[in-house]
């Protein structure tokens, strides 16, 4: 068996958080990003589905990676995605039904995040099932706290509250552009250059 | 193994696996998101005509209403659900009305994808309640930046005047439809 790792069991896990985070490095996955980014909540709920499928679909596709032959393997991937994707739909819709209507249509779009496909194609299907498991749940739980960082950036700018909590009093002139799609890429850019402002620091620290 | 055979069998065999465990997902959920559904209708129809204690189904020539009746059996108004084109998208409405149709007696904007803090408004009880007592007759108005003078205007949520006057023509557009079919 052969094991592509060589950043050991805790490095797998941690990477998605920093080194490797997807939205603020590999820039993966910015459709659900930039769009469903208006409140924490949404960030959040966002966060959660694709913990739900990239860690399921990581473990299945872990499971039965040698018995798929490589040329349907991207086809194979998509339909063990894709019926992730639709438990989380269904069950949104049966549970949280305000959300998934707020969410709309990027919920079953999951199955064409390239995040999911990614990580099933570079990783689980190369890797041993723990090394798959922790590698999905490291990258999507720092997916969801970039996305209830961009999320709750913007909540807050554009209309003054957190979680719904009011932060600031109602004579707060709302930033509506921060809820509308410029706002997303405002604040996205400002995290990303605030992200490699901190590497160099780290870097220069660790010449000197 | 013959790899066109394998690939074949291999993808077949996912897909089937996948089919029967999502049959078994829909056939556990959709109880409950049909209930969820109904419970969502139930809200929407108390709200906007307050004295319902329950609501009959009709369907006049493809119009859709809910009869609202009180508990001795008396007809207290009509919930009518509409959708039209806002800004943005789709917008889907409950309205309550008298009998007769001429007066609103609430709006709930059930689904609505209008910019955020601006069309998004309105969602907002300030703009909804407006529409509270309002004549239909002739027909509903909006007017901007100023406080409604007539009984039958209501005023346009400031900066979303296109989603405002959605609302209005949506709920026009449907009372002349339910009018010619009652």
């Amino acid at each position: 068996m052969t094991d592509l790792s060589n950043k050991g069991i805790f490095g797998e896990f941690t990477k998605g958080f920093w080194k490797e985070n997807p939205i603020l490095v590999m820039l993966l996955g910015m459709c659900p990003t930039l769009a469903v980014t208006t409140s924490a909540i949404k960030g959040l709920t966002m966060g959660l589905a694709v913990l739900f499928v990239l860690t399921c679909s990581s473990l299945i596709v872990s499971i039965v990676r040698n018995i798929i032959p490589k040329q349907v393997r991207i086809p194979t991937f998509i339909v063990i995605i894709a019926t992730f994707v639709t438990m989380v739909d269904l069950f949104l819709k049966a549970f949280l039904l305000d959300l998934s209507k707020a969410l709309g249509p990027f919920i079953p779009l999951i199955v064409v995040n390239c995040i999911i496909l990614g990580r099933a194609e570079a990783f689980a299907s190369r890797n041993r099932v723990i090394l798959s498991l922790l590698d999905a749940v490291g990258v999507s739980l720092g997916f969801t706290v970039t996305l209830i960082l961009l999320g709750g950036i913007r909540e807050i700018l554009g209309m003054g509250t957190f979680f719904g909590h009011v932060v600031f009093g109602p004579r707060f002139d709302q930033w509506v552009i921060m809820l509308l799609p410029p706002g997303a890429f405002i604040t996205l850019g400002f995290m990303l250059g605030a992200k490699n402002i901190i590497d160099r620091k780290f870097e220069e620290k660790r010449k000197s | 193994m013959n790899i066109r055979l394998k690939m074949v069998l291999i993808l077949t065999l996912f897909a089937c696996i996948s089919g029967g465990v999502l049959s078994l997902v829909y056939i556990i959920s959709s109880p409950l998101i049909e209930a969820n559904m109904l419970e969502e209708q139930n809200r929407a129809i108390f709200l906007v005509v307050p004295e319902a204690k329950s609501y009959e189904e009709k369907l006049t020539e493809g119009i859709n209403y809910f009869e609202c009746t009180d508990t001795e059996g008396r007809v207290v108004g009509i919930a009518l659900p509409a959708e039209g084109i806002g800004y943005q998208g789709v917008i889907k409405l409950m309205v309550g009305l008298t009998p007769d149709l001429r007066q609103v007696m609430g709006l709930v904007v059930l689904e609505q994808i209008e910019t955020p803090g601006l069309g998004g408004r309105i969602s907002e009880e300030e703009f909804q309640n407006q529409f509270k007592g309002i004549n239909t007759e002739p027909a509903i108005e909006w007017v901007k930046n100023q406080a409604p003078e007539k009984d039958t205007d209501i005023q346009a949520v400031t900066g979303a005047t296109i989603s405002s006057r959605s609302v209005v023509l949506i709920i026009n557009k449907r009372i002349q439809d339910l009018r010619t079919v009652m």
